[in-house]
């Protein structure tokens, strides 16, 4: 009878932390751990230093004394007496709808260049290719500070707009004139745009500093109730169409039950637009926007769109030949078969290039600094951080709200991401 | 009786036909490719209209271009002498008078040939890591930069004749600097025609002789440098064998940081107060424009690579601890934009580091933008170890080799394989994002250099000028950093052949 012995039982040795590869592994995690501390320590020993040695603490409570300082561009009320953290916070904003409108028109923007770029027709592809390449090979910089530069240095002074009397008399045209129908004017100052307002508004409140509008909120109400009785009514003809075979025909219904209420309600309160006039020597009424934004929106939509371009045709071509085949051989037409085979097995390979892309844009919201757009950056780790002298405070602060930024939006795209993910065992 | 020959037969093949006209030729490709549908003629017509709109604006104004000129406003005269008074035209004098100071900054004129002869030794270095496996490149390389550094040192030297009075002294030593170079080139020549594969010596060495060439000071300062390097790799070389990769790398750069730290500084002033040797020391702030762009970008590219697929393996690391740190400094770093980063680099290390010590604003820079890149890297190349079989990490185990070989020989050249055109892309992003560190106060080509043109006096109210120009540069770099990308994809390429 022969036995299997147990290997022989080896004591620990000392040499043994490094010579053999299964202590080897805790020996390096716990000598990176006293050098992590260490090094940590030693920066914050440095930095203590630092500090005694300029005779500063640190203090958050600067964030609440007066900031001092205008914004040009405020979606909340602001003044130069509110406190330096209502400034971070209107320069949060400023950062926020860029990225929220720069997200809108570079996707809008990308998935037509991308779809474009892959087209049959040479001359078209072409054109895109020369977009994408252009785009994508050059800085962002560059095409946020020309914008700016041509936007404000090549459209005409406001009293270019001027009519007198003597130039009507003489049936002279003015230097410059407005767009769209006299509505829209592009001065150097700014663009000026007609903005919707109720003849009998309904009020607001100020809700810690933040104004409601209450016919805002009565609209957003409505729209979302519509919304709802609307997906009902697709729902229920989905049933029927499944029990029948026949699908009623629910279109104009959605759309009238959508429009309706909303339309109802502000013609009852006397919606109009109010459009921008020219009144001494600036433009009056309306909504002025600054150039910085525009410069700003229209850089990061053409500069992220190129880049979503490559993933979206990256994305087409990953979609193998068969299913376009397939669907041609069902006789679905092409442009069907791009939105409706192509298309949504494509967007599963490229949300994720989509998402970083998001990431990016938002984070370069950032370059707005080099044409003066008051964003966070401008703010909290502009401004703020020059009067106050408190740059380890500030940094720290305006690094801490992009992280938190960015793992919101990644984690948002992400959950989409999972809901539209082939669903596998 | 003889068969008679039916004449209907015929005796001999006929020749294929002509396709119709229509399925041929251009014809055939204009159908196919332009006009196959109502839809496609229309937008090839729309097309063609945008194409023929803006070409017709654009040529015109960029060939009638003016290029001798000391103002806009004579530059404008030009225009409406020559072509009337109300055409528009493009003013490129603006950069025949400033192009020294869009691609050298603030560097002293008679120093010129310091960061041409830097440059043109890049490619040097660069070729054996470029074309690796095809040593018998390295010579064309070598040879052809060779003879367009030396004409570019001709050039700068007529320009800087040209600008500086004769009489200047200090031109002296400039017949002596294109000996130098063709001695050097003839030398890597000679290396590159013997023992091509040696050349890539030469690689690892030009990090320190382009930061020398360019920064120049005591020669001893980066040969102390390199003497700590050589110690790293002498006790790595020793020890790797008995205690492992990791152990023997770390107590390496334990030793080394031992020697720049404590006794480097010591042995080299010794040094340079016995053998007073080197180029005259130039302040950072004199860097700008494209010489400033391709000193960080090289720099941060080349170091963010090795620190990159460091992070990757740590991330993908069984050791907690190092798989942790790994994964907080890559998602932290990712997390904020670059220009926090180079705010952290001018503002904020000024804290973190001990009192009193204040190192070049270029250097900090540099630093944190390597950091910056390396953790886009890192997620590049874990995607790169994702998409790797399984089969490949245990058939490596199979075979009895340890981690680091198992990395060396069998994953890493797989997986970096599969994420070169990740990596080049962001290695394109890298290079576009060293136009930000204007907004630190260094002089880049775009903001930096660009603003400077446009406030003076002469050339107020130009741009599209200087910004064509810088773009066009940025876009020549980075468009052929992509199509090389493209050439390794298709040369590294195994299956399907």
């Amino acid at each position: 009878m022969a036995y299997v012995a147990d290997a022989p039982k080896e004591n620990f040795r000392l040499s043994m932390l490094i010579y053999d590869t299964r202590y080897r592994s805790i020996t390096i995690q716990v000598i990176v751990l006293i050098l992590a501390l260490l090094f940590v320590g030693w920066l914050a020993d440095n930095t203590i230093k630092n500090l005694a040695a300029k005779d500063k603490d640190i203090n958050f409570s600067f964030l609440w004394n007066r900031a001092g300082y205008d914004i040009g561009q405020q979606l909340i009320p602001y003044t130069n007496d509110s406190t330096h953290s209502r400034a971070a916070v209107v320069g949060l904003l400023n950062t926020l709808v860029v990225a929220f409108f720069g997200c809108i028109f570079a996707t809008i923007l990308g998935v037509f260049a991308g779809v474009l770029r892959l087209s049959n027709n040479w001359i078209v592809s072409r054109i895109m290719t020369v977009y994408v390449e252009t785009f994508r090979n050059v800085p962002l910089l560059l095409w946020i500070i020309l914008s700016f530069t041509i936007l404000s240095e090549v459209t005409p002074p406001p009293n270019a707009f001027r009519v007198t009397d003597e130039m009507i008399a003489s049936g002279q045209a003015p230097a410059a004139s407005m767009l769209l129908n006299e509505s829209v004017a592009i001065t150097n100052r700014g663009s000026d745009i007609p903005w919707p307002l109720l003849e009998r508004p309904l009020g607001g409140a100020d809700m810690a500093g933040v104004p409601i509008n209450y016919a805002v909120v009565v609209s957003l109400l409505l729209l979302a109730a519509s919304f709802y009785v609307a997906r009902r009514n697709s729902q229920r003809a989905r049933k029927t169409q499944e029990e029948t075979g026949e699908r009623p025909v629910v279109w104009w219904q959605n759309l009238l039950v959508v429009v309706l209420p909303v339309a109802a309600f502000l013609a009852w309160r006397g919606f109009h637009l109010e459009y921008p006039e020219l009144k001494g020597f600036n433009f009056r009424g309306g909504l002025s926007i600054a150039h910085s934004f525009t410069a700003l929106l229209i850089a990061l939509s053409l500069y992220t769109g190129a880049f979503i371009a490559e993933a979206v045709r990256a994305g087409i071509l990953a979609i193998s030949k068969g299913q376009t085949e397939a669907a041609y051989a069902l006789g679905i037409r092409p442009g069907r078969t791009m939105r409706l085979v192509v298309l949504p097995q494509a967007l599963r390979v490229i949300i994720p290039p989509l998402i970083s892309q998001y990431l990016n844009l938002t984070k370069n919201t950032t370059l707005g600094m080099a044409i003066s757009y008051l964003d966070l950056k401008g703010t909290l780790g502009g401004i703020t951080l020059n009067q106050t002298g408190r740059e380890l405070e500030c940094m720290m602060l305006m690094m801490a709200i992009y992280l938190i930024l960015s793992l919101i939006i990644s984690s948002l795209m992400n959950a989409f991401n999972a809901s539209v993910k082939l669903k596998e065992r | 009786m003889a068969t008679p020959t039916p004449t209907f037969v015929r005796t001999e093949m006929l020749g294929p036909q002509e396709p119709p006209i229509s399925q041929s030729g251009a014809v055939k490709w204009l159908r196919e490719n332009l006009f196959s549908t109502p839809l496609n003629s229309l937008l090839t017509l729309l097309g063609l209209a945008f194409a023929y709109l803006v070409l017709r604006t654009v040529v015109p104004w960029a060939w009638n271009g003016v290029w001798s000129a000391s103002s806009l406003g004579e530059c404008r005269q030009i225009i409406a002498e020559t072509l009337g008074p109300d055409s528009h035209a493009a003013c490129w004098a603006v950069i025949g008078e400033r192009w020294q100071q869009f691609i050298f900054g603030f560097y002293p004129l008679d120093l010129y040939w310091r960061p041409v002869l830097a440059f043109g030794l890049l490619f040097c270095a660069l070729g054996p890591i470029l074309y690796f496996g095809q040593s018998g490149n390295n010579l064309r390389i070598v040879g052809a930069s060779g003879l367009l550094t030396l004409g570019a040192l001709l050039g700068v030297r007529h320009f800087v004749a040209k600008a500086n009075p004769p009489s200047d002294a200090i031109l002296s030593d400039n017949p002596m600097v294109l000996v130098i170079a063709v001695v050097i080139f003839a030398l890597l020549g000679v290396v590159a025609k013997l023992r091509p594969q040696k050349l890539v010596w030469f690689s690892i060495l030009y990090p320190l002789i382009g930061f020398y060439l360019l920064w120049g000071g005591s020669v001893w300062a980066p040969i102390g440098t390199l003497v700590g390097f050589v110690i790293l790799a002498l006790v790595w070389y020793g020890l790797q064998r008995q205690v492992g990769v990791v152990v023997a790398g770390g107590a390496g750069l334990v030793t080394a940081a031992v020697w720049w730290i404590w006794v480097q500084s010591a042995v080299t002033d010794k040094l340079n107060n016995a053998i007073p040797l080197g180029l005259l020391y130039e302040r950072s702030d004199q860097f700008g424009g494209f010489l400033l762009a391709f000193v960080i970008g090289v720099a941060a590219i080349s170091a963010s690579l090795p620190i990159g697929i460091l992070l990757a393996l740590g991330r993908r690391s069984d050791m907690f601890l190092i798989k942790t740190l790994s994964v907080g400094f890559i998602e932290f770093v990712r997390g904020v934009p670059l220009i926090t980063m180079l705010f952290v680099a001018s503002l904020l290390l000024q804290y973190f580091l001990p009192p009193q010590t204040n190192f070049d604003l270029i250097l900090r820079v540099i630093i944190l933008v390597t950091l910056f890149s390396a953790a886009y890297i890192a997620e590049v190349i874990r995607g790169g170890l994702a998409a790797l079989p399984r089969g490949q990490y245990e058939a490596a185990d199979a075979l009895g080799l340890d981690y680091w070989q198992a990395q060396r020989l069998i994953i890493m050249p797989q997986a970096l394989k599969i994420s070169i055109p990740g990596i080049v892309s962001s290695f394109i992003g890298l290079f576009k994002d060293t136009t930000l560190v204007a907004l630190v106060g260094l002089a880049d080509p775009l903001q930096g250099i660009t603003k400077i043109v446009r406030a003076d006096i002469n050339w107020k109210g130009i741009y599209w000028e200087p910004y064509l120009f810088v773009g066009l540069i940025f876009f020549a770099v980075c468009f052929s950093m992509s199509r090389y990308s493209m050439y390794l994809e298709r040369k590294l390429k195994r299956d399907h052949r």
